[in-house]
């Protein structure tokens, strides 16, 4: 076996493919035949529509009505609307979805508003836990895990634990009164391993 | 179907770092096999496993560093390993071979006289992955292989001079919520672990897998389903998604040929979700090592609702009372109580405990079955906020006590002054996520006690006069793990300057210290190469000792960070 000497940082789902997944540990593994990424595991895509993941709406379309400004934000998936397949094969799909005060967003983060509705990956930077609390008063996202805590008026912005970079941002767009996604995470979705 | 093959599929890779060629691992012996004998008997050389030997002690026999030289103690040889978070695990050393792990399982195979690397073992973990405890607390040692448990919940067989993986076996679902971060137990050919998820809805238990096979031999649960012995205990399906995690290495007592393995919480947090005692959560089970038969427990506390995990393994000690010499098991609590119980062939008895810190929550024990009673004002519930010492770390939280036998004194790593605020609030149970359900407080729910002058303790107890001989205290908070030896000493980190330590067992006097790169939260160790005595310990600071110093910081309005990045330090005498 020859040793590894490649630097093995590169851990995003989204952008090492299989096949230099398969460099990296070069030798060690027999390859698995490759496949096409199954539509409920792909990241949401543009035109996506989003669905409520959790409470009492959970399976429904997500309109900008049904949003109250500045409360808890609700974890939501995106589904194609063309199949009506929802992307709940990877919780790195996980959206946090809230209407805020869309003046107050930082300007440079309005183009992936809509309607004052924002939406962040779920999923923590630090060690990858579901950042699924709420600090009504600060407004602000927080992780149960390790207490990381994200501006959700500055782009995901770390403002407390040990996360080190704001949660991906997902642009989305209002389309015939839902809404929709405008285009891909802008932004790493999740936590990278560190060697 | 396709999601679990994918997942699988990721945590089939791992990678290892071979190093060829270095002169390093021409200059050690021949591997030393390590075989089921000298796990009963490590020499004194070694440090076999978590502890150093089955009774939890911690205690090293070496006396060549001692309380009248240890001044002299210099620094051999460090290693950074290349990680950040929390480094918890022992310098485990087999004969010149040194066996250290990391957080996202990584296992440095090292030369344990000189700091060569020979090999890592670098596990490429699911990007999915929720890690809310990144640590692991190092490897076992049996045959010619290094065990690892994960934290993506496998259990891994390494050969022990390549690194190269022998075989891995999935012991849960990650993305049910289920890890692992404890060293496995080897024992009665058995390689034993147990899971953690206490705060995702698991069902914990401790599984043995055969140590050349990977099968599993048997698997039991903390928590009873209905119909067996403590059903009664958990209502309706409460016991499907209960917690009761067990994520510290178990005690092994080879007469009785019982393991003694510490559980965590019951969740959702608080008890009121799960009306009842909720066995066998916050307890010691006695689990037969040959087929896991829950054979005896004890619970120290009833119906948690203060997130006490009891995970710590007791140690195994002999001790007097009132003239009568008694097999026991010792438990510095969680919940702030010393513990000392009787253990039997099918039985723990209950001997005497009392609180070793402030502790606001009992309000009596009884005498006889050591059942505590509870001021139902500082018990929280759904929508019932209450203020409780210690806080929800507890008095002691998974850095292990020491036992000196010669002396007769146990080392407690304890936290004073500190305490909570938590109410509950609903939560509903869905594969993968927390299920906690605990409410928002001020200060995160943190507080201190009013004049606290102290956080950190070391204390020394005489096991056999229940008595408190001395407590050397500090400013920080104290996250540290223990180390005795022959020497007459003790060491410890655990505090946010990052110094390791070296105390007089005898008075708890500081007679050495040093300041490494980060803190120390790793659990320190002893091993002798060539007639020479090195005491080793892995600097690394992060999970729960950060998450408090955050809680402290919000309190005092302070903004402290103890820098992080892990190393393994090892020192010795000069030559």
């Amino acid at each position: 076996m020859q040793p590894v000497t490649e630097k093995s940082g590169k851990t995003d789902g989204e952008k090492l493919s299989r096949r230099s997944l398969l460099g990296l540990v070069g030798g060690m593994v027999a390859a698995p035949r490759l496949m096409a990424q199954p539509p409920e595991r792909m990241r949401p895509q543009a035109g996506d529509e989003l669905v409520f993941d959790e409470g009492p709406l959970q399976g429904e379309v997500v309109r900008p009505g049904l949003l109250e400004l500045n409360a808890r934000p609700i974890s939501a998936m995106a589904r194609d609307p063309a199949s009506g397949v929802v992307r709940s094969g990877s919780r790195l799909n996980r959206v946090m979805l809230a209407r805020i005060e869309a003046q107050r967003l930082t300007p440079r983060f309005q183009p992936n508003a809509a309607d004052g509705i924002v939406a962040y990956s779920a999923v923590c930077t630090h060690t990858g836990c579901d950042v699924f609390n709420w600090d009504g008063e600060q407004l602000r996202m927080a992780c149960p895990c390790h207490e990381s805590q994200f501006d959700i008026y500055d782009g995901g912005r770390v403002v407390g634990g040990p996360a080190p970079r704001p949660l991906a941002m997902l642009p989305l767009e209002i389309v015939d009164g839902t809404v929709r996604v405008a285009g891909p995470f802008r932004g790493r979705v999740g936590f990278q391993q560190a060697f | 179907m396709l999601g679990f093959i994918t997942r699988s599929f990721a945590c089939a890779f791992a990678s290892v770092f071979a190093l060829w060629g270095l002169a390093s691992a021409q200059d050690l012996p021949p591997y030393n096999p390590v075989t089921a004998e000298r796990l009963l008997t490590p020499e004194a050389d070694n440090w076999l496993m978590y502890r150093g030997t089955y009774d939890s002690h911690g205690y090293s026999p070496l006396d060549q560093i001692d309380s009248g030289n240890v001044a002299e103690l210099e620094l051999v040889w460090s290693f950074a390993t290349g990680l950040r978070e929390g480094h918890q695990a022992p310098p485990v050393v087999n004969d010149g071979y040194m066996y250290v792990t990391t957080p996202q399982n990584h296992v440095l195979a090292l030369n344990a006289a000189s700091g060569e690397l020979l090999w890592r073992h670098a596990r490429f973990l699911p990007d999915d992955l929720q890690q809310m405890h990144p640590t692991n607390r190092g490897v076992a040692l049996y045959g010619e292989r290094v065990y690892m448990a994960t934290v993506d919940a496998y259990l891994v067989s390494l050969d022990a001079l390549t690194g190269e993986t022998i075989w891995e076996v999935p012991v849960e679902d990650y993305y049910n919520g289920y890890y692992m971060t404890l060293a496995p137990l080897a024992a009665d050919g058995k390689i034993m672990v147990g899971v953690s998820g206490g705060e995702w809805g698991i069902r914990g238990f401790v599984a043995a897998y055969d140590a050349m096979t990977g099968e599993e031999v048997w698997k039991t649960y903390t928590i009873p389903a209905p119909g067996e012995p403590g059903a009664e205990s958990w209502p309706g399906d409460s016991w499907r998604t209960g917690g009761v995690p067990v994520w510290i290495t178990g005690s092994y007592d080879p007469e009785l040929n019982l393991t003694y393995w510490g559980t965590g919480n019951g969740g959702p947090w608080t008890g009121d979700t799960r009306p009842g005692d909720n066995l066998y959560a916050t307890s010691v089970i006695a689990l037969d090592a040959t087929t896991g038969e829950l054979r005896a427990h004890h619970q120290y506390h009833w119906n948690d609702s203060w997130d006490w995990d009891e995970v710590s393994a007791p140690l195994l000690i002999d001790f007097e009372r009132e003239g009568r010499e008694i097999s026991g098991l010792v438990h510095p609590g969680r919940n702030g109580y010393l513990w000392f119980l009787e253990r039997g062939a099918d039985s723990i008895g209950f001997v005497d405990a009392g609180p070793y810190v402030h502790q606001d929550v009992f309000t009596g024990i009884d005498p006889v079955t050591g059942r505590p009673e509870y001021d139902m004002n500082r018990k929280p519930g759904i929508d019932f906020e209450v203020d409780f010492c210690p806080s929800l770390w507890g008095g002691k939280d998974w850095p292990p006590a020491a036992f000196n036998p010669a002396s007769r004194l146990l080392f407690i790593p304890a936290n004073e002054n500190t305490c909570s605020t938590m109410a509950g609030e609903e939560t509903q149970y869905s594969p993968g996520r927390t299920f906690i359900g605990r409410g928002q407080s001020d200060n995160g729910g943190f507080f201190l006690r009013e004049g606290a002058e102290h956080l950190g303790e070391l204390q020394a107890w005489n096991v056999d006069t229940g008595e408190e001989v001395w407590t050397t205290t500090f400013a920080s908070h104290n996250w540290g793990p223990v180390l005795a030896t022959a020497g007459n000493l003790v060491f410890m980190g655990g505090t946010n300057d990052r110094y390791f330590r070296a105390f007089d067992a005898g008075t708890g006097e500081i007679l050495w210290r040093y300041p490494t790169s980060s803190g120390i939260t790793g659990v320190p160790t002893a091993f002798a190469v060539d007639g020479r005595q090195y005491i080793a310990v892995q600097s690394g600071w992060g999970v729960d000792a950060q998450r408090q110093q955050n809680m402290i910081n919000m309190v005092r309005g302070a903004d402290f960070h103890v820098p992080q990045g892990g190393s393994v330090w090892v020192f010795a005498l000069p030559e």
